[in-house]
């Protein structure tokens, strides 16, 4: 699709310009009716009343979380499915979210690792251990990656992380109620200070990535190519490899396992702009950090307190603890039909 | 004279004769009785095999009978059930599809089949144990009929299912853990033992409402083996020997999902059985599946009564999950397998 630049100057301004309606939504929506008055008042004031706490202490810290999240993991999927030029890849499918949460689980629940630091560094070790381990096993044999053998090895190990980590939560009860919905992909009741943490990492891999798009690009044409037009493709590949790690290892350090968005994104980011990776990441950014906003906002009020669903469930004869769904369950619901249509296309008889 | 006795034998039960594969079956029999003795016999009360072994036998001293007959065989029982049923499913998948790695969990049939149970136990208590195989089949069913039709696209090529398979996968797990938040009656530890797989809460009860499914189901599977054979050679020669291979491919998926969701109902979704066991037996027995089929299940149950055993008695008085023990023992097999099939291709 080719497109002249002046469209996907304005594309992208009005991705952005989602990205702001979103994220003052996330502040303004939600279980506490927020009125605009107070929204404002929040920025500034210093003697806060209950609704102006609110903001300011969750749904600030809260949004901010999901954009950073939803950035990096938009991203990550962009740069996996470019270097392994295959459409299915991403931090979900190829088991670096189940292998960097087991890692979190083993250290807080067998190591009593609590402090926000360690996690980060921990999830950092078992997302690279993890994607490593996939992208090794997959890429045996001499067809290489194919997108049914990273699918089925990614599943496979991801089957046997989770495995992991439930037994070990069933045998430590203590850690299990804090940590189960952390575990379903959750950003609720985190504290801006691991987000402070996490942000430098964060903004090296996005500035580094942005950098990586011509030579993404180039890559992704072949690798041949690349190097005939005097590319270090090794160099290439080590960096966006680190990117990704960071970037998806730190999102799961803070958010959880969030599946699917980074198999998403880059596809409607795709259609949007074509595959030219100097706009592509840009606007995977933006629609990434939308989407996670929009989904966090629909898992609010999926089972509000007095809403349709609740009233249902109440009548079922449930008693719900608990008064939202962790937004790792929205995007794996929703994401799920992208998929379909994806491997259904990927694989032709 | 000889050529009607050799035609007798190709009827007979497992296909045919085959003298080594008879052996093997007889050996992996033994070896069940003998892990079936140790593990009566372990446990908080240590009970000597040839003790434990007369007490099964109803000769023993009468408080060992008490914890045997109560406590320890219900469970017994139960894992080999399951591990028999979960390897004959994954064997029948991986002979349909064509593919090494498919099994039910991977392609989300035991996903669908855990989301309706988790359902029916948390929201609907009222309902006897006694429906939950049914249920746990009904989802098993939605899910496999979902994967067969999105994967339809003039047919229903494996490749196609496999993909989409793992996909329902991950849609069944959101919906597992929307449940779990959902649920107020079951405490989320609870939950999170049974979809780890456990046989730990096995009765006599439950044990007799599933023998009958996993007798039938596995009898129906060692019926359908002949047309697996075909299955297996690729739709071209299945056709051509005059199978109709759509219809036969619908009726041995539906056994082998009836299979697999059945134990699922039971000892929640154990991993990595239905993928192991089945290739353990066709490096045995080669992929004829009239010898497969019981060598497989022989495997299973092996593999999960032992899982059980280490589970319940390694870290004791900690009552683990087996389906741990299946997956730290599944995912060296898995690279294994991934290894080879990559280097032969």
């Amino acid at each position: 699709m080719p497109l002249s630049n002046h469209y996907r100057i304005i594309g992208l301004l009005l991705t952005m310009v989602a990205l702001g309606i979103s994220f003052i939504a996330s502040l303004k929506f939600g279980l506490t009716h927020i009125n605009w008055d107070t929204l404002i008042d929040a920025w500034q004031s210093n003697h806060p009343n209950k609704e102006e706490l609110i903001v300011q202490n969750t749904r600030i810290p809260r949004a901010l979380i999901a954009t950073c999240v939803g950035v990096s993991l938009g991203m990550a999927g962009a740069l996996m499915q470019g270097l392994t030029r295959n459409p299915l890849a991403s931090p979900g499918i190829f088991g670096i979210n189940a292998g960097a949460a087991l890692f979190v689980v083993v250290a807080s629940s067998i190591f009593s690792v609590h402090s926000y630091v360690t996690f980060t560094w921990i999830a950092f070790l078992g997302a690279a251990i993890s994607g490593g381990l996939v992208y090794l096993l997959s890429s045996f044999g001499k067809e290489g990656l194919t997108p049914l053998k990273l699918t089925l090895a990614g599943a496979a190990l991801t089957a046997f992380f989770t495995t992991l980590t439930q037994g070990i939560l069933v045998s430590d009860e203590g850690t299990l109620d804090q940590i189960l919905f952390w575990l379903a992909g959750s950003i609720v009741g985190r504290d801006l200070d691991a987000l402070l943490y996490l942000l430098p990492f964060f903004a090296i891999s996005w500035i580094c990535t942005l950098f990586l798009g011509r030579a993404m690009t180039t890559l992704t044409i072949g690798e041949n190519v690349a190097k005939g037009l005097g590319q270090k493709t090794g160099w290439v590949k080590a960096i966006a490899a680190l990117c990704i790690i960071l970037l998806a290892g730190g999102s799961v350090a803070i958010a959880g396992p969030i599946g699917l968005v980074g198999l998403i994104i880059p596809h409607i980011a795709r259609f949007l702009v074509g595959s030219d990776y100097r706009w592509l990441l840009p606007y995977c950014a933006f629609l990434g950090a939308t989407f996670l906003l929009l989904a966090d906002i629909g898992g609010r009020y999926l089972i509000m307190p007095g809403g349709p669903l609740t009233e249902l469930l109440v009548e079922a004869g449930a008693r719900t603890t608990s008064d939202e769904v962790p937004v790792g369950v929205i995007t794996a619901l929703i994401g799920v039909p992208f998929f379909i249509t994806i491997a259904r296309r990927s694989i032709s008889d | 004279m000889k050529n009607t006795r050799s035609r007798l034998r190709n009827r007979s039960l497992f296909g045919q004769f085959h003298p080594p594969t008879f052996l093997i079956f007889l050996t992996l029999f033994f070896l069940c009785g003998g892990i079936m003795i140790v593990s009566v016999g372990l446990g908080e009360m240590k009970i000597p095999p040839l003790q434990a072994g007369l007490a099964l036998l109803g000769m023993g001293n009468p408080s060992d009978e008490v914890i045997i007959y109560t406590l320890r065989l219900p469970r017994l029982l139960m894992a080999l059930l399951v591990g028999a049923s979960l390897a004959a499913s994954g064997a029948i998948l991986q002979g349909v599809m064509r593919n090494p790695l498919s099994s039910p969990d991977i392609i989300g049939i035991t996903g669908g089949a855990s989301v309706v149970t988790i359902f029916f136990i948390a929201f609907l208590p009222q309902v006897a144990t006694s429906w939950l195989p049914i249920a746990s089949f009904v989802g098993g069913s939605i899910t496999a009929l979902l994967i067969y039709s999105l994967a339809w696209k003039k047919g229903a090529s494996p490749l196609r299912i496999l993909l989409i398979g793992v996909g329902l996968n991950a849609a069944a797990n959101g919906l597992t853990t929307l449940l779990l938040i959902l649920s107020p009656l079951y405490s989320a530890n609870e939950a999170m033992v049974w979809l780890t797989g456990s046989v730990y809460s096995s009765s006599w009860n439950s044990v007799l409402t599933f023998l009958p499914w996993a007798l039938s189901l596995l009898a129906l599977s060692y019926f359908f083996s002949r047309h697996l054979n075909a299955q297996q050679m690729g739709d071209e020669i299945a056709t051509g020997i005059g199978q109709s291979v759509q219809w036969y491919r619908l009726i041995t998926i539906l056994v082998s999902i009836g299979l697999a969701s059945s134990a699922v109902a039971f000892s929640g979704p154990i991993a990595f059985v239905g993928l192991m066991a089945p290739h353990i037996a066709r490096m045995i027995t080669g992929p004829s599946f009239g010898r497969l089929l019981p060598i497989a299940s022989l495997i299973g149950a092996l593999i999960v009564m032992c899982a059980d055993l280490i589970a319940r008695t390694a870290f004791s008085p900690l009552d683990l999950p087996a389906g741990l023990f299946t997956a730290v023992l599944g995912a060296p097999f898995l690279i294994f397998l991934l290894y080879r099939s990559g280097s032969k291709t």
